[in-house]
């Protein structure tokens, strides 16, 4: 087993660097301020966003747990407090787990 | 060969309003208690996160092995869910190069790129030297890297005391951080659009495919902000 677990660890990032490789190589023959790069910009901003939209909406493990509405909920909240603390990102991160666990506890 | 100012420059990004820590530490701190429950030593926990340094994939290493899939579907698994990493490669890389800087830098330092380093780069390259921005790239990478190893060991050590509510709260951190940041980070009318159609078009597709939303929905949303922001001018 323990070899089993150092050779799915040695696939796993393999697999993970692989993108980020293959994305260096790409990245000799584009300049900054070229159309390619803009496109790309554009990709890695939408594909980030439909990755983040994912986890809330669809999540797996223990957020599937938390009813959709809680979830909804603890979103909009943090973000009216990032917006209240002038964009503070620590505030609404500790704000967001303390607000879940009484909703989840009390609701 | 590094320069010392830019990287601890770079380094210190995990401090202050900005800080990554609190999130990046909350979900490596659920992926060591994870890995414990499914049989990993420490060291191979350590291991993993020193290795991969991407959240997503983890996650599906994990899941994964629970089902008992084989190397060469967890290899696909891992590589579907981090397959953003390239346009996120492709769309900081040629902000960093420079032609005094050696390449091998370029092709180490990309181990660091995940959302968070990533965001904090793209939010920050623009007051760095473009000579030095290598530099300062390699010190948010090693930061953010080392708040995700040493939280993995402290997951991995008290997982025995969490019970399901502090998971749970442990869960909703980092996406909580990375939606901010993305909000934060939404300063043009292309970078605006591409995150407002993402977050709509990925779980729309999640309907169609949920192996593949994540990419057909970046693809087509980031596609489409890119087509009507040049036509706009903006």
């Amino acid at each position: 087993m323990a070899t089993d677990i150092i050779i799915v660890i040695i696939v796993t990032s393999f697999a993970t660097y692989l993108s980020r490789f293959l994305g260096v190589v790409s990245s000799e023959k584009i300049r900054e301020t070229s159309k390619i790069f803009r496109w790309f910009n554009c990709l890695a901003y939408s594909t980030l966003a439909s990755l983040i939209a994912r986890i809330v909406i669809f999540p797996s493990g223990s957020l599937s747990e938390i009813d959709y509405l809680i979830r909804f909920v603890v979103v909009i909240l943090s973000v009216v407090v990032f917006y209240l603390t002038k964009k503070n990102l620590v505030y609404p991160t500790i704000f967001s787990a303390i607000i879940l666990a009484t909703l989840n506890s009390y609701i | 060969m590094i320069d010392k100012k830019y990287f601890l420059k770079g380094f210190k990004s995990i401090k202050g309003v900005g800080s990554p820590a609190i999130a990046l530490g909350a979900s490596f701190i659920a992926i060591g208690a994870l890995l414990k429950n499914l049989g990993f030593t420490i060291q191979e926990s350590i291991f993993s996160t020193f290795l991969t340094y991407a959240l997503p994939g983890s996650l599906v290493m994990a899941e994964s092995m629970l089902i008992g899939a084989s190397l060469i579907n967890i290899f696909i698994a891992v590589w579907l869910v981090n397959a953003r990493l390239y346009p996120m490669t492709v769309a900081l890389m040629p902000l960093l190069i420079h032609e005094n800087q050696p390449r091998w830098k370029y092709y180490l330092s990309c181990h660091f790129i995940a959302v968070s380093s990533w965001l904090i780069m793209k939010d920050n390259y623009e007051n760095i030297e473009k000579e030095y921005r290598i530099d300062f790239w390699i010190g948010i990478g090693t930061a953010t890297w080392a708040v995700a190893i040493f939280s993995t060991i402290i997951g991995y050590v008290a997982s025995d005391f969490f019970n399901k509510d502090i998971l749970i709260g442990l869960a909703i951190v980092n996406p909580i951080y990375f939606i901010c940041m993305m909000i934060g980070a939404m300063k043009t009318f292309q970078i605006s659009l591409s995150v407002i159609l993402g977050t709509i078009l990925g779980p729309a597709f999640y309907f169609l495919s949920p192996e593949w939303c994540i990419l057909f929905g970046g693809l087509i949303a980031g596609t489409i902000a890119f087509l009507l922001g040049e036509k706009s001018g903006n």
